[in-house]
């Protein structure tokens, strides 16, 4: 085991993909001599040369849909879209064209690429570079959706992305970058579609994604050491496929699901999961289903609005105590 | 420099008689498949839309005979002509137009999404501009796989306005890729003139200068032409040199699509192009050279006999299964996205 930060992995991610398959060619916005603005790609350049890490220009229609092009041609592209938010100028690259072309042509067109992008808040930069938009994607049938929470993770998840035969977009955390964690050495591939138990409990089941995973885990803590309350949190990863299976058999153990999301509150993924509980598992439920969200708003900038308007450890612990006690 | 059309008539004599039988036949097949598909339409066999190309086949015959069996085409919703011109399946365009079991998508796509893998037809486009960049994508791929071949991307005027045209025509640039893009301009934007909503006069070849290109402005109703100048830069692309940017200057017979009558044209233009119907021009040119009436009319009857039997196979086959709405979402072949 080797402690990396999550931008370190990020970049091993790649670099182990692209080592092992001469079709993988990665590209995007500053990634290749810069190393990408968050640093995540630095050293791909110089390991695997201009052929094969491109930098490109601030054209992210073309970004994605250039992979497109190599994907159904017989290339493994994996391109990056600097920040979540930014998806939207491709948005018909994403949900039109990746997302549907295998559907339309009977299965004729195949599409193994991988969109990583930089997702959610906490740098200040404002709503234009900080929302958490992983919902947008799991909305649309065709596209994979993952979203790692640890080092270990990222790497992992980027590797089986690139070895998916579907589109799959990474959303990898910005706020979580420069954090460390131990990842295993060697190959190192994870698998889409698994959620991880990370702390099992009796009163309540958690369930989180990204940086919502560390706060729960946080907030466990403090429900457990200050007010008895023990809590499951569940890392849910892979929004598409989602472990179902997982996170039912957590909420039947506790008999309560709380959600904690940072993705705005209309139809954010956690409303799915609360779906499905309600359809699959509400006699196993003793309480209402707890939604905890950033509000149905666009997100603000300063230090307190922002840290304010997404779920905090502290607003995890108050809202569990009021609604599940 | 501009490429125009007389320059390229005197060259037209190195064509050869085969090739330009092929540029015939081809026409016709396109011809008579497109008035097939408007009379199923007219019947309520053929349902949703169609957007014809009745006298633009002149572009999609010629890049066919041009382009290599593995070379890539991308089409927009105005495809038929385009996949047919890959060799595609009568019977499977006919049928996908009318939702049955035997069409190139099973009925899963529909009359804008024709596609055709096994022939190079890497889709049928029907956001307009968005194929320019994945049709840039592919001939990275060429490129990147040393393979040759070459990427043709065909798409109208009105597509010269919209932003992934600017970023695909960049792109391919920058990183020199092997990549045709054919404008087909039909002088119309859907329902409105182009040259009311375009700041310059040729929408493409004009713009191509911007992405420093060289403006190719050829006439689209001369399918020796358009030929001629298909097998110049698709050899240039091939061997390296980077993309192009091609207009091809043709008028659409029909409307924008089934919806739109077209009476927003003047009084005495669709007459005036009629006179210049790509099929009409190459069948006396072909006459001209020697070729005998006999000869052309085989062509068409011969033709003709393919659209009957098209579409009698077309119509004898099933509507699609219905396990198909669950399936081919993912690779695995199926539809969940939960365990």
């Amino acid at each position: 085991m080797a402690e990396l930060t999550y931008r370190e992995a990020v970049a091993a991610g790649i670099a182990q993909e692209m080592e092992r398959d001469e079709r993988v060619l990665f590209f995007g916005e500053d990634v290749a001599a810069a190393g990408g603005v968050f640093k995540a790609t630095v050293g791909l350049l110089e390991k695997f040369g201009p052929r094969r890490v491109r930098d490109c220009p601030i054209s992210e229609q073309a970004i994605v849909g250039a992979a497109m092009g190599a994907a159904m041609t017989g290339l493994r592209p994996i391109a990056e879209i600097m920040f979540s938010d930014f998806l939207a100028v491709c948005w018909d690259m994403v949900a039109n064209e990746i997302a549907k072309a295998r559907y339309m042509t009977n299965g004729q067109l195949q599409l193994p690429l991988v969109i990583r992008t930089a997702n959610g808040a906490g740098s200040r930069f404002g709503a234009q570079h900080s929302q958490a938009v992983e919902n947008w994607a799991m909305a649309v049938p065709g596209l994979k959706v993952v979203a790692p929470a640890t080092p270990a993770d990222v790497k992992g998840l980027i590797a089986a992305a690139v070895r998916d035969p579907d589109p799959v977009i990474v959303f990898e955390q910005k706020s979580l970058y420069a954090t460390k964690g131990e990842v295993p050495d060697g190959e190192h591939v994870d698998e889409l579609g698994k959620a991880k138990v990370l702390r099992q409990g009796k009163d309540c089941t958690i369930v989180a994604l990204a940086l919502m995973v560390h706060r729960a885990l946080a907030a466990a803590e403090v429900l457990e050491k200050e007010h008895g309350i023990s809590c499951t949190v569940v890392d849910v990863r892979s929004l598409v496929p989602l472990d179902t299976r997982t996170i039912l058999s957590e909420v039947a153990k506790t008999g309560r699901l709380v959600t904690v999301e940072e993705n705005p509150r209309l139809c954010g993924w956690g409303a799915e999961i609360a779906s499905i509980v309600a359809d699959e598992c509400f006699w196993d439920l003793d309480g209402p289903v707890v939604r905890i969200t950033t509000p149905h708003v666009p997100l603000p900038s300063a230090d307190q609005l922002e840290d304010n308007t997404i779920p905090s450890v502290a607003r995890i612990v108050r809202e569990i105590l009021e609604k599940i006690d | 420099m501009k490429t125009t059309a007389k320059g390229k008539k005197a060259a037209a004599d190195e064509i050869g008689r085969e090739t330009r039988l092929e540029l015939y036949r081809l026409q016709v097949e396109l011809r008579y498949c497109e008035k097939r598909a408007h009379d199923l339409f007219l019947q309520n066999l053929v349902k949703g839309t169609s957007h014809l190309s009745l006298g633009q086949e002149a572009i999609a015959a010629a890049f066919g005979v041009a382009m290599r069996p593995d070379d890539w085409t991308f089409c927009t919703y105005r495809g038929h002509a385009h996949t047919l011109a890959r060799g595609a399946s009568m019977t499977g365009v006919l049928g996908e137009l009318m939702g049955r079991s035997c069409g190139l998508l099973a009925g899963k796509g529909g009359s804008m999404h024709l596609t055709d893998v096994g022939r190079g037809v890497m889709g049928s486009y029907a956001i307009i501009g968005a194929h320019l960049p994945v049709a840039a994508g592919a001939a990275l791929s060429a490129q990147y796989r040393g393979t040759e071949q070459v990427s043709v991307c065909f798409f109208g005027d009105g597509t010269t306005n919209i932003g992934a045209f600017h970023e695909a025509l960049n792109f391919a640039k920058v990183w020199k890729l092997p990549v045709i893009f054919v404008c087909e301009n039909n002088l119309y934007m859907e329902y409105t003139p182009i040259d009311q909503v375009t700041a310059v006069e040729h929408p493409a070849a004009d713009r191509a200068s911007a992405y420093s290109m060289e403006s190719i402005l050829v006439d689209g109703n001369d399918a020796d032409e358009v030929y001629l100048t298909a097998l110049k830069y698709i050899g240039r692309a091939r061997k390296g040199g980077g993309p192009a940017l091609i207009e091809a200057k043709t008028y659409r017979h029909s409307g924008h699509s089934r919806a739109d009558p077209a009476k927003y044209r003047p009084e005495g233009e669709l007459e005036k192009w009629l006179e210049r119907d790509p099929l009409t021009l190459y069948r006396k040119r072909l006459l001209k050279l020697g070729v005998t009436e006999g000869t052309l009319t085989d062509i068409e009857s011969q033709t003709m006999r393919k659209v009957e039997q098209a579409t009698a196979e077309a119509k004898a086959s099933p509507p699609p299964a219905l396990d198909l709405i669950e399936k081919d979402v993912w690779a695995d072949g199926g539809a969940a996205w939960r365990n």
